[in-house]
């Protein structure tokens, strides 16, 4: 496993010197998806509390870097985390809303996407901040406005992003954090009754995961050079980024990453062909109908099941 | 002093007053049984010691200190575990794993949590489960997984609510033993429970509820006579009828 993971990440840091621009396209994409569906498995993988307004921290993240940088010329590189802190607090405002008044299930859903659609609103109608039209950034190609003129340089910062995230969700997943999230994931009530303070850990882990988020929006706005409030905030960007852990396998460490390489590329491909033969919108049909096999055959997403198929493997002579 | 003291505990749910007024003590070192019809309060109770319910009125202290107003986990901490009626196991982690989340609420670290957690295991005769899945544990095992989970969070009173519900007799025989050792392992114990023979031969005292209200309180063997506690389960007719 730790030698396979290796000689992966070895793969991936050489590959760019052999794949086309679009092929490198396709997997700065796979990356920055892993990355923020691995952000979101923190709290609505591991703690199981299904946020489905992630939207709000990259719209955050992103528009306070650009901001930042567009009004202060502050670079993004220091803007980025000032952009994370505020998603962080907006993920704290959710966070004790949400589980200091013990809304569970639906309500919780209701109201993460809530705020993601405030957030959207607010956006489009404050023309300091560009309005609907949203936020531009000029280009310089200046590596220290996170600015670049090769693709490739993404390449490298967006698997950056998903080692980062994967590493604090691994650091996690070992202490005792990861132990206590999985138990209120499992029964909130029975984790209180064995000394787990519920409300403060479910906080940590939407901080955590907030903050990464954010984190990613920076990467967003000087990837693309934009901002819309609808493609950040929208719900369209908070179903993205839920997606690839629930098709992955929500709470586990690899569930994000496969999920992306799945469901990235398939998203990129059928967009590509049926918008070539005028189908517009038909991807989302075929995207559609992989979530419905997914929930039918692999409730636990894919990589569990992976994972005892390869131990089935390895325990054969 | 008593290591657990409530003092004048009531609740109402809507029309309902589940638990009346209800004041008891339990000593260090104590086995005292909590008995009652169906409905009578007895988990209601539970709940406002445990800190799940909070009381309309009325206070809780345990070793001396006041416990209303804490949450579940702070009460855990201090020292104050608790079961559930219908067992909770987290279904899909090991029983390992089950027993390591109480255990971490006194070893920070998971190794140790964990090496304490196959310890408990062993004690409550589940060491051979550990790698299972809760959910795939017979009823009497999960039972007693919930013990193990309450055990190794190592408290000094712990609160067993039916613990024998649905175990065969053979089933409840083990039970019975383990629950004695716990006990004799210096835990004291406020047990609920249904099964009559299990709580009279384990209780130093009992504890009778009827209607959110203690209508007796005694020694196993005065209870099983007392024209109050016969009248709650069978009702008025059956007053005088028991052998002597």
């Amino acid at each position: 496993m730790r030698w396979g993971g290796l000689a992966a990440l070895l793969v991936l840091l050489a590959l760019p010197a052999v794949l086309s621009s679009y092929a490198v396209t396709i997997f700065i994409l796979i990356f920055f998806y892993a990355y923020l569906g691995q952000a979101w498995n923190i709290v609505g993988g591991y703690a199981g509390q299904l946020s489905a307004g992630h939207a709000a921290f990259v719209g955050v993240g992103g528009y306070t870097a650009a901001m930042l940088s567009n009004e202060l010329g502050l670079t993004p590189w220091v803007g980025m985390f000032a952009g994370a802190a505020l998603a962080a607090v907006l993920g704290g405002v959710i966070g004790y809303l949400g589980f200091r008044f013990g809304l569970r299930g639906f309500y919780f859903v209701l109201l993460t996407v809530a705020f993601a659609e405030v957030g959207r609103i607010a956006a489009s109608n404050i023309d300091a901040l560009g309005g609907a039209l949203g936020l531009y950034i000029t280009f310089t190609g200046d590596p220290r406005q996170f600015q670049f003129q090769d693709n490739r340089a993404y390449y490298y910062i967006a698997l950056a992003l998903l080692l980062l995230a994967t590493g604090v969700a691994w650091a996690i997943e070992r202490r005792r954090f990861g132990a206590y999230l999985a138990a209120i994931r499992e029964d909130e009530g029975a984790a209180e009754a064995l000394g787990v303070d519920t409300l403060r850990y479910k906080l940590l882990a939407m901080l955590v995961s907030s903050f990464l988020t954010g984190l990613g929006g920076t990467f967003y706005a000087f990837y693309l050079f934009s901002l819309q409030p609808n493609a950040v905030f929208g719900i369209p960007m908070s179903v993205e980024i839920i997606l690839r852990p629930i098709v992955g396998g929500a709470g586990t460490l690899l569930g994000p990453i496969l999920g992306s390489f799945i469901l990235t590329p398939l998203g990129e491909l059928s967009r590509f062909y049926f918008g070539q033969s005028g189908l517009y919108g038909a991807h989302l049909i075929a995207y559609g109908l992989l979530l419905i096999g997914v929930v039918l055959f692999l409730p636990e997403g894919a990589y569990p099941r992976l994972a005892r198929a390869l131990a089935r493997r390895r325990a054969r002579p | 002093m008593s290591l657990l003291e409530a003092r004048g505990l009531s609740k109402r749910f809507g029309g309902l007053q589940a638990v009346h007024d209800l004041s008891f003590a339990l000593a260090e070192g104590e086995m005292l049984g909590l008995i009652g019809p169906n409905g009578a309060g007895k988990t209601t109770a539970f709940n406002l010691l445990s800190g799940f319910l909070r009381p309309d009125a009325g206070s809780v202290s345990f070793r001396g200190r006041p416990l209303v107003g804490l949450k579940p986990h702070a009460i855990c901490r201090l020292g104050l575990a608790r079961t559930f009626q219908l067992v909770r196991p987290f279904p899909r982690m090991s029983a390992l794993d089950n027993v390591k989340v109480g255990a971490l609420a006194r070893h920070a670290h998971p190794a140790a949590a964990a090496a304490r957690a196959a310890a408990v295991l062993e004690r409550v005769g589940l060491a051979g489960k550990q790698g299972v899945r809760a959910a795939g544990l017979t009823l009497a095992e999960r039972k007693r997984l919930e013990l193990a989970r309450a055990l190794a969070t190592e408290p000094t009173l712990l609160l067993l609510d039916e613990v024998m519900a649905g175990l065969n007799p053979a089933e409840t025989e083990t039970m019975v033993q383990l629950i004695g050792r716990i006990h004799a392992d210096g835990v004291s114990i406020l047990l609920i429970e249904h099964n009559m023979r299990a709580v009279m031969a384990l209780s130093h005292r009992i504890l009778v509820l009827s209607f959110g209200e203690r209508i007796a309180e005694g020694p196993p063997a005065a209870i099983a006579n007392h024209p109050k506690v016969i009248e709650a389960y069978l009702g008025e007719e059956y007053v005088g009828t028991a052998p002597a």
